[in-house]
């Protein structure tokens, strides 16, 4: 098992898609750190549009993420719909 | 009333095709090799470019879309910090330092990395990495320049600031990023990219950006913070623009491998080196402490570096072995580094001081192993001669690495009290090292490193002096020459911040912030 994270700033744009992380995947842990937040997962993390787009009522870009991005870890695979860091075993 | 019916719009993978690959074409008057002429001669061997793909699938358009977000965002921070007089928010003046630091060290090579991005992307035949790269060369110019405007609000106020590119170009310790930065370029596109896109970008720059930017988040300043993470979001891409980068050499090609493996080796190794000033700067720079540099190596490379070759194993490639000193290091590093720092604070565009108590404290707690066994006596004993009036300042020069261009004030792995000297000799020179692997890396490839423009050298030679200077007349000073020839002020710029004018400033601006005078 490795770890993979993802870490965003802290603002109201990131609060629903952090929600919408820890929605999706179950064993992820939020650290909260000063003006960022970054989250851990075993070997997958994935970020999915529908569910940041039902928590905040509107279309949501995937690519909005871009703007409030600080680091991650992992291979990434970007589609419309989601998007997925992981370590292959 | 009809309903309009929305226009169908590309998928991103449809998109990302036609935005990238369908821009491209083939030539038919010119011949491939004429147009990419560097391509070949390192040896990576490359069948089908269109293997390549960004995962993030960004096309120009929405990247020019979201970087102009960031940039407004970025300003609208900046005018707001410097029309508060943020720069008197700051735990205390010393850590203006660390600004001073980055902009003389770091921000130049944002600079070059723009120049080397360029030079890359228009050598790669493949139009995936072509536009990649041609992103990340304005990213990187974009850094440089938010990073200097961000800055330019301190340098009105504090000292070692006014001209940090003439600086970073002769300043003695400075040489160190620059010849990183300037090895990289100097090298094919290949290289470059292995060298900075994966080596510095992917396995070291959390190392680099996360303390910066979450010391000035410590530190109460949000002008640095805010540039670090508007920098810090563009990262993100070109961390996975390096792993990508690696990937796709080692999937085309297994006579790759082998290459591949050795520029890993010698850029993580470079790369450490250089980041021996982030670790001094987290360890004794900082007012407020985030981690210590042992723990932000242990977190960043020792725990995700590793999940990192344990997913490229598939293709051969191993943790590099310089790992293994790095963690004897690890304990002695920011120590060995800040305690030349404070022998040559005269020469140096910032100022030094011996730690307190209560940073002593610190210290030794996250250090149990090597901090008050090895360091502490001796900073009890400079501070105590300084107490006296005998503050020394070395002005001996010290011998320096043939590669990575440091001072020769590493100790042996594992034996933190011998200093540690190689050498090899090459067409009946003798040339120095700081390890076994900057020798290594000067073996296998002498020429180029025999070029290296040492600062010790160069002012033993006399070329570190304002023209018309005459070294031969009677009592000559010859630090006080080259404080001349980098631009630095003598009792200004330099040596211990107890009796530099910034902190002077500082006290007396910060009263006039907080009380009716």
């Amino acid at each position: 098992m490795s770890t993979v994270f993802i870490a965003l700033q802290t603002n109201e744009e990131t609060r629903p898609v952090i929600e919408a992380i820890v929605q999706d995947n179950p064993d992820a842990v939020v650290n909260e750190q000063p003006a960022m937040v970054k989250i851990d997962a075993q070997d997958r993390l994935v970020i999915r549009r529908e569910t940041i787009e039902e928590l905040i009522g509107r279309p949501f870009d995937l690519q909005e993420l871009q703007i409030n991005l600080i680091t991650m870890t992992g291979n990434l695979d970007q589609t419309d719909d989601e998007m997925v860091l992981y370590w292959r075993a | 009333m009809d309903m309009q019916a929305a226009k169908k719009k590309l998928g991103l993978k449809e998109r990302y095709a036609v935005m990238t690959r369908g821009l491209d074409w083939t030539p038919s008057y010119q011949k491939m090799e004429d147009i990419y002429p560097y391509i070949a001669y390192e040896g990576i061997k490359i069948h089908d470019w269109d293997k390549w793909e960004d995962p993030f699938r960004l096309t120009m358009d929405a990247y020019w879309k979201y970087q102009a977000e960031k940039e407004r965002k970025l300003y609208a921070i900046i005018d707001a910090f410097n029309q508060n007089n943020g720069h008197l928010n700051v735990t205390d003046a010393r850590y203006i330092n660390t600004v001073k630091l980055f902009v003389s060290g770091i921000s130049p090579l944002e600079y070059v990395a723009h120049r080397g991005f360029a030079h890359a992307g228009r050598a790669f035949p493949g139009p995936g990495p072509r536009v990649a790269c041609l992103m990340q060369s304005l990213d990187e110019i974009r850094h440089a320049q938010t990073q200097v405007h961000a800055i330019s609000n301190y340098n009105k106020y504090y000292n070692g600031m006014h001209d940090f590119h003439h600086a970073h170009d002769r300043v003695w310790f400075l040489s160190v990023p620059k010849s990183f930065f300037d090895d990289a370029i100097t090298a094919g596109p290949f290289e470059f990219m292995v060298a900075i896109g994966f080596s510095f970008e992917y396995v070291l720059t959390n190392l680099l950006f996360v303390p910066f930017v979450s010391g000035a988040a410590y530190n109460g300043d949000m002008g640095t913070m805010t540039f670090g993470f508007s920098a810090q979001s563009d990262e993100a891409r070109h961390m996975t623009l390096g792993l990508e980068v690696i990937k796709f050499i080692l999937e085309q090609d297994p006579a790759n491998v082998p290459i591949v493996q050795r520029w890993i080796d010698k850029w993580t190794w470079r790369g450490y080196r250089v980041l021996t000033l982030v670790a001094m700067m987290m360890d004794y720079m900082l007012p407020k402490r985030t981690m210590s540099w042992k723990e932000a190596w242990e977190v960043y490379f020792e725990e995700n570096g590793g999940a990192l070759f344990k997913d490229l194993a598939r293709y051969g490639i191993t943790m590099p072995k310089c790992a293994e000193q790095i963690a004897l290091e690890k304990d002695h590093l920011s120590h060995q580094a800040w305690s030349t720092f404070y022998n040559y604070a005269m020469a140096a565009n910032f100022h030094t001081w011996m730690p307190d108590e209560d940073e002593m404290a610190w210290l030794a707690g996250k250090y149990p192993d090597s901090f008050d066994k090895h360091y502490r006596p001796r900073y009890a004993y400079w501070r105590e001669q300084a107490a006296k009036g005998n503050r020394f300042y070395n002005k001996t020069l010290p011998m320096l690495c043939q590669t990575c261009q440091i001072p020769m004030i590493f100790t042996e792995p594992g034996d933190p009290t011998k200093i540690c000297y190689r050498e090899a000799d090459y067409k009946g020179d003798k040339y120095h090292f700081c390890s076994d692997h900057c020798k290594k890396i000067f073996e296998d490839e002498p020429e180029k490193y025999v070029q290296a423009w040492l600062p010790v050298h160069q002012i033993y030679q006399g070329n570190c002096f304002p023209e018309g200077t005459d070294p031969s007349v009677e009592g000559f000073d010859p630090l006080a020459a080259v404080l001349r020839y980098y631009k630095l002020e003598h009792g200004r710029d330099n040596m211990d911040f107890d009796a530099s004018e910034d902190k002077r400033n500082f006290a007396e601006w910060r009263g006039q912030a907080t009380r009716n005078i």
